[in-house]
């Protein structure tokens, strides 16, 4: 018995200690916070932006991808972001997923130059695209791309919608959301610039972006269907193509998801019914 | 063991029989989860989350084997070869997600298999074993699950694996020898990622050798119910089989239901968009945070912000692993001779309005960027954790005065032990 007790004094003395150093801590936390208060407002806290909602095609459980919208973006892509962004896990092949037929594949992969090997010499050299071939990148390496750049490595665009919160929404706020830094923000943070070579936007996280505002007028792009290029419609659309390169199987998914569902609430209403039958025997009659 | 009414295994047909002399393994499940396995009958759905946790170990196994099969752990491609699953192997991106969203609901399962023993005390004697062993389980399941988010090698894999191991840097002198021997470097580097590989592919079978000794250890005083009686009699049971595989078959349905929600609708909801991008050591993430799962034990590592004595870090990094390690002396700690919360009037209040709120700040906190006032708020918490299980859980033991127990388990369900109404299958034995 007093080999126990001793066993739980231990414990509580353990125990306090922890007490004792957390709550010292605590209270010093404490007393800056009363001191000094819960610090400065920062300008990117309070004027940074969550990306709006847009209604894209694929939002939603039941989901289809506007596949004359994810052509649009292609366009938007190729004539824009692709001068300076790769989109390096994106094959030609994929594109059959926008509706274009094998002929149109093999036509579109030709039209692009990619880094090959002469057959005759083994020197690298650049020959017309296969439909195997991935988009080529812009810059040969990430040095070429940052000399090029003011220093900010432009990001490979295929995964980009997933890499950031709200990712499809973020894109397609970000692209048509360039602006000047409004007026309140100059009355509140009068030390806030814009450095040279950053561009205000309210909705990148610390609001100037080393990108230069890439969609600037309508009629930037030559849609194929004859849709007219906005500038909200070209973010739109390339945000679309982008939530496409980052997740292909995003509709088949969601397309699974449903008998698989389906499925399992058969199951479980049977599973529950033989339940009920197995125990029905031995349920107290007066409580159920 | 088991109790003298336990039904006996009779093999029927000629292979059975011969197979029963030579390798009984029908007997052994006949006896595991069989029919030869008498429970008590007044399990509630709390009870349903051992057999969950069990299918989502081996959904984990499974899905692991064949991702492992597609994977390159080569920090040169690991990114790569991950969206080459995603998007080259048939159905590669169902099994990734299946694997990603079947962590998350393992650590669900288990944290609610742990939160049932907690309140129901299942740790007490005799079932001391089972919970260490099950404590063991926790901690092979974090080590893995920590492991496994560091192979695709994205931003948080890389910046995570950085801070965790960074931790072994707080041990004084030996502590930078020993995080670089982990690391195989200074960094995370393709040393770091082919161990973490080869480790997070061995952990599950050795989690699932000590997941048998679990159910072993189980199976010898049988199975705790809510009333915390221990069985009295042949009608405080029922057969496993058919009774708890039909309710565990529905629970499985429900917890499948949830599960494929999350994979097919909401797959990347629970992991971190930092990941989607590769791992670059040259730049930092602005938040970094851990999976949602060891929330609760990094606020608890990042409440210790002042030095006292010992550098606040090393301070935070023995609270982590105290906060899960004091749990190995639970059962010797609460000497209440009355395991159920349910009638345990002072416990039940701590728990309900002290260690439950506290865990909810922890979570909260834990996936909240280290400022005020989630520094505040999880210093209060952690010291109410550490004050909940070493100074109040003993005394509380001490001085409750437990409401009354019912006299069986029997008692409890039909409110009479004399009279039962009961088939002939489950009569009491005279």
């Amino acid at each position: 018995m007093s080999k126990l007790i001793s066993a739980r004094l231990i414990a509580i003395l353990v125990g306090l200690t922890f007490v004792i150093v957390v709550m010292f801590a605590f209270f010093g936390g404490l007393y800056t916070l009363a001191t000094e208060g819960f610090g400065e407002e920062t300008a990117e806290h309070e004027f940074h932006k969550h990306p709006n909602e847009y209604p894209f095609a694929f939002n939603g459980p039941f989901g289809r991808w506007d596949v004359a919208q994810l052509q649009r973006g292609l366009t938007v892509y190729e004539q824009v972001c692709s001068a300076c962004h790769s989109l390096k896990y994106v094959a030609f092949r994929d594109l059959a997923d926008l509706g274009y037929d094998e002929a149109q594949v093999k036509a579109y992969a030709a039209s692009q130059t990619v880094p090959g090997i002469d057959p005759r010499t083994g020197e690298q050299t650049t020959r017309p695209g296969l439909p195997t071939d991935y988009f080529p990148s812009p810059y040969p390496n990430a040095v070429a791309a940052a000399a090029a750049n003011n220093n900010a490595i432009p990001p490979d665009l295929s995964l980009i919608t997933k890499a950031r919160h709200d990712g499809v929404n973020y894109v397609a706020s970000l692209l048509s959301g360039y602006q000047a830094p409004p007026a309140e923000l100059q009355r509140e943070f009068p030390d806030f610039t814009v450095p040279p070579g950053l561009y205000y936007n309210p909705y990148f996280p610390n609001l100037n972006l080393a990108m230069a505002p890439p969609l600037t007028a309508t009629g930037q792009v030559t849609y194929d269907d004859g849709t007219v290029a906005t500038v909200p419609q070209m973010a739109q659309d390339v945000a679309a193509f982008l939530a496409w390169t980052a997740e292909p199987t995003m509709v088949r998914r969601k397309q699974t998801g449903w008998p698989v569902l389906l499925f399992l609430v058969f199951a479980t209403v049977l599973a529950y019914l033989s339940k009920k039958q197995i125990w029905a025997a031995i349920k107290p009659k007066n409580r159920d | 063991m088991s109790f003298p009414w336990a039904r006996q295994y009779e093999p029927a047909t000629g292979l059975t029989k011969w197979l029963d002399e030579k390798l009984p393994v029908p007997r052994l499940v006949y006896n595991a989860v069989g029919a030869g396995y008498p429970v008590p009958r007044n399990l509630n759905y709390f009870w349903n989350f051992g057999v969950l946790a069990g299918f989502f170990l081996m959904l984990q196994i499974v899905t692991g084997i064949v991702l492992a099969m597609h994977y390159a752990a080569n920090a040169q491609v690991a990114f790569a070869t991950t969206e080459h699953i995603m998007r080259d192997i048939n159905w590669g991106w169902m099994m990734r997600y299946a694997h990603a969203n079947g962590a998350s609901f393992f650590f669900i399962v288990i944290y609610l298999h742990i939160f049932r023993g907690l309140y129901y005390s299942s740790y007490k004697a005799p079932r001391e074993m089972i919970w260490l062993l099950g404590v063991v389980i926790f901690l092979l399941m974090m080590a893995t699950a920590f492991m496994g988010y560091v192979l695709p090698w994205g931003q948080m894999s890389f910046w995570g694996a950085k801070v965790i191991t960074g931790l072994f840097g707080a041990i004084p002198l030996v502590g930078e020898p020993i995080q670089v021997w982990l690391l195989g470097g200074f960094a995370p580097d393709n040393a770091a990622l082919n161990r973490f590989f080869s480790l997070h592919f061995l952990l599950p079978f050795v989690t699932l050798g000590v997941v048998i000794m679990h159910i072993w250890a189980l199976h010898i005083p049988g199975s705790s119910n809510p009333t915390g009686v221990e069985v009295k009699s042949e009608s405080d049971t029922v057969p496993f089989h058919p009774y708890y595989t039909a309710k565990d078959g529905f629970g499985l349905g429900i917890a499948l239901l949830a599960y494929f929600a999350v994979v097919f609708f909401l797959p990347n909801y629970l992991g971190h968009p930092d990941n989607y991008i590769e791992a670059n050591p040259l730049s930092t993430p602005a938040h970094i945070v851990p999976e949602w799962y060891f929330w609760p034990f990094y606020a608890i590592l990042r409440a210790f912000t002042t030095d006292f004595i010992l550098p606040a870090k090393l301070w935070g990094v023995i609270a982590m692993f105290a906060s899960i390690l004091l749990w190995f002396f639970l059962p010797w700690l609460d000497k209440s001779p009355v395991r159920s919360g349910h009638y345990r009037p002072l416990f039940r209040k701590f728990f309900w309005f002290g260690l439950i709120p506290a865990m909810a700040v922890l979570f909260y906190c834990g996936g909240a960027p280290a400022e005020e006032p989630f520094v505040l708020l999880s210093q209060f918490a952690t010291a109410y954790y550490f004050l909940h299980f070493l100074v109040i859980l003993p005394i509380v033991s001490q001085i409750e005065t437990p409401e009354p127990l019912p006299y069986s388990i029997t008692e409890a369900v039909l409110h009479s032990d004399k009279k039962p109404v009961l088939g002939e299958n489950t009569a009491p034995a005279v």
